[in-house]
């Protein structure tokens, strides 16, 4: 078994490694801290955070890729659920089915009949033996994490968390960890959500679409953060035709009507790919490189609303007492810009970040709808719902993959929308009461 | 005010020809014609005269910006850059990759998009100011708590699954409407009215809370208090002071999406089988016809510069203090 990085793997676990340093560098930062610890109080707040967190963990889990001595190329995700690999029938069933959902003809003695032929990995039988040990494996979690919590105190101050609700706090993470437990557990004798045309299972497709989709949440922000960054500051600060020249860029991208914009690019680049077979080894990295350049377009295309934000505020800073203090006692234009305008700009990118992450969700299925978002050979919420299309108008209609895609989608982005509220409505001091 | 409107067209020029250069760099450039006839051509063994013959009939065996080979005027205007992309400040809009008309493709199309886009737009507009308006009403309350969750419930769900939902529910359960088609003239309703509240439900959410912040900074002052004293009922001072005072900031979203409407939504289109520009263009995108794509990435920006011209008048139309400066 050999260690193998995707391009993305690498960026998330690059991103993993500055969040980490962000916090390392600002956890003395008293103002920060507390305005954290303001988040959690709200307990629809600590929740959603909890459940979004769930959801990274499953993405970094599918974010270490291992290359197998037959040369597969398998996450830790995939590890962990390898019997769904493995367990795939023929064809359509139902959540929990024992049978198929399609007839099929079978020749018994002579005379030809019609029947719904059994799963071959399903065993009723052991129903409640997997519930027992879905809830006994995920209290032990619970319990271990919380011995850890409370043995091994000094390292995990969680001073993130002092104000929030200690009770709530191990009640949700208990419940999550339950679900995944018992989702696991039962996934090695049933097919929890189905399986779908070709017979795989759809949780398992669920659960690899998480990665997708928070892939495509953060990474978009990670790439479009510099761009917004760097030319809102530099055109609010140094004004003049510096500002003209980036005024007249956002404008001509913006007037761009968005899809068509990701579109075209993205057409491009199935063009660059076709045409360039020697990029990528295998349909894995094709897919990858496909969703690293995917993420790459999205960037390229949504910075231009911060950077307006951040040249606005920028604006209004530089005519403020203090860096006309900085200027007088003759810092110079770097200096100005790093140490006193870009820090005081860091809650408006904060809400950004948390803000965009939903609506980035939200738009890679439209995408994949329309045809330029994700590979269609990758596990996807916008590949599953585009299938699900086809699979509704059917009679009786294959349900389960739609309901499959549409619980763990809007789990995710429900989430996302109630952190982002509470985050805005702690850390924008307009709202600040 | 028409000062300032020469101003605002004159500046629309150069970020049209910006528009064009982006839409040109992608499609020429980054992909060359070459690239892009073995794509048309499909086969694997294309030989280079079957490409220097597909560029021909298509007109692309042009330079990109500078032909040398031409004469005076020539040198710039017989490249690919002004054939390709500067033709299209006249509307002419030329050739599909497939060989049809897209100018009057487009005429055709344009249509069916507004039936569909504007109704929901004006049915989207005036179910969330008056919900917005009566949740402000009971500011604080119970209702007003309620109504924001589920305008965030609602705002989660993937536009994708009410679409879905909808069609199974209203059509293939329920059989009220067709889940797909469309037909010009008196019967046209019976095909758009599905798509229409569905387009209403999906932008639901964010509507009733954005309009709600905008009413409730408003009804937060002094006049309301004022109209209030004098005698007026809570629902006339919503609708005879609030909601005029909030027109302003609704002004500056709204009306730069009017002429886009002309654009059609791509995904409601496509899913409910409606012919329109929409439609068109996830046809075209899916067919990697650059020529279409070309020409509706122009039309889209023309009519957003549109629509912030019409904004600035609007602007000027709704507030005195704008008009006489």
């Amino acid at each position: 078994m050999m260690l193998t990085l995707l391009w993305t793997d690498t960026l998330v676990w690059l991103l993993v490694a500055m969040l980490a340093a962000w916090g390392w560098s600002a956890r003395r930062d008293r103002l920060v801290l507390e305005r954290w610890q303001a988040v959690f109080t709200s307990r629809l707040a600590l929740t959603s955070a909890l459940v979004l967190a769930a959801y990274v963990v499953v993405a970094l889990l599918d974010s270490v890729h291992f290359q197998l001595a037959g040369g597969q190329v398998r996450s830790l995700l995939d590890l962990l659920f390898a019997h769904l690999l493995e367990n795939t029938e023929r064809t359509y069933s139902a959540p929990f089915a024992t049978r198929e959902f399609v007839k099929s003809v079978v020749q018994e003695g002579g005379v030809t009949r019609q029947v719904h032929l059994p799963l071959a990995h399903v065993h009723p039988e052991r129903f409640w033996p997997d519930v027992g040990l879905g809830l006994a494996l995920g209290t032990g979690l619970t319990g271990l994490l919380w011995l850890v919590r409370y043995g091994v105190s000094p390292i995990f101050k969680g001073r993130i968390l002092a104000r929030a609700d200690r009770r709530l706090f191990w009640a949700v993470l208990w419940a999550i960890l339950t679900v995944f437990c018992l989702l696991w557990a039962l996934s090695r004798d049933f097919h929890v959500f189905g399986t779908d045309k070709v017979g795989n299972d759809v949780l398992f497709q669920a659960l690899k679409s998480i990665r997708t989709g928070v892939l495509i949440g953060t990474l978009t922000t990670l790439l479009m953060l510099p761009l917004a960054i760097g030319l809102g500051v530099m055109a609010g600060y140094f004004k003049g035709w510096v500002d003209d020249v980036i005024q007249y860029l956002y404008t001509t991208l913006n007037s761009i009507p968005g899809v068509l914009l990701i579109a075209a690019a993205v057409l491009v680049m199935q063009g660059m790919l076709e045409n360039h077979p020697e990029w990528f080894g295998s349909a894995e990295a094709r897919a990858d490189l496909r969703l690293l350049f995917l993420t790459l377009i999205l960037g390229l295309t949504s910075w231009t609303g911060l950077c307006r934000l951040l040249r606005a505020e920028t604006l209004k800073l530089s005519q403020v007492d203090y860096v006309r203090a900085a200027r007088a006692l003759g810092a110079g234009h770097g200096r100005i810009l790093l140490r006193h305008i870009t820090p005081n700009l860091m809650h408006l990118v904060l809400i950004a970040v948390v803000l965009d992450f939903s609506g980035l969700v939200l738009a890679e299925a439209v995408l994949t709808y329309v045809g330029v978002g994700v590979d269609p050979t990758m596990n996807s919420w916008g590949n599953m719902i585009n299938a699900a299309r086809l699979e509704m108008a059917r009679e009786p209609a294959v349900w389960w993959s739609l309901a499959a895609a549409f619980v763990f989608m809007s789990l995710v982005v429900l989430a996302a929308n109630l952190l982002s509220d509470r985050v805005q409505q702690v850390f924008n001091p307009r709202s600040a009461d | 005010m028409l000062n300032y409107l020469m101003r605002r067209l004159l500046y629309a020029v150069p970020i049209l020809i910006g528009v064009n250069l982006i839409t040109f760099a992608l499609f020429f450039m980054v992909n060359t014609p070459d690239d892009m006839a073995r794509i048309h051509l499909g086969a694997k063994q294309t030989t280079p005269e079957m490409i220097e013959a597909w560029k021909a009939a298509h007109g692309y065996d042009r330079p990109l910006f500078f032909n040398p080979e031409a004469e005076g005027l020539g040198t710039v205007t017989d490249t690919l850059f002004f054939n390709e992309s500067m033709r299209l400040f006249t509307f002419d809009f030329g050739l599909s990759d497939s060989g049809r008309d897209i100018g009057e493709d487009i005429r055709q199309r344009m249509g069916p998009s507004l039936a569909l886009a504007l109704p929901t737009f004006l049915l989207g507009l005036w179910v969330n100011i008056t919900l917005a308006l009566a949740v402000v009403l009971f500011r604080y309350s119970l209702v007003d708590r309620t109504a924001l969750v589920a305008a965030v419930v609602l705002m989660s769900i993937s536009g994708l699954f009410y679409i879905i939902g909808g069609q199974v529910l209203v059509s293939k359960m329920l059989h009220w409407v067709p889940i797909s088609g469309y037909q010009p003239g008196a019967d046209a309703w019976k095909f758009l009215i599905l798509p229409v509240l569905i387009g209403v439900v999906s932008g639901l959410g964010s509507g009733l809370r954005w309009y709600r912040t905008l009413f409730l900074e408003e009804v937060e002052k002094e006049y309301v208090r004022t109209a209030r004293a004098k005698g007026l009922s809570p629902w006339q001072v919503m609708r005879r002071h609030v909601l005029p005072n909030g027109l302003l900031p609704i002004l500056t979203g709204v009306v730069v999406v009017i002429p886009t409407l002309f654009m059609g939504s791509l995904v409601m289109e496509s899913f409910f089988g409606i012919p329109g520009l929409g439609s068109y263009t996830i046809e075209a995108i899916q067919g990697q016809d650059f020529a279409i794509v070309k020409a509706m990435v122009f039309l889209g920006a023309v009519l957003y510069i549109v629509g912030l011209m019409l904004t600035d008048i609007a602007y000027a139309w709704a507030d005195p203090r704008v008009r006489f400066k």
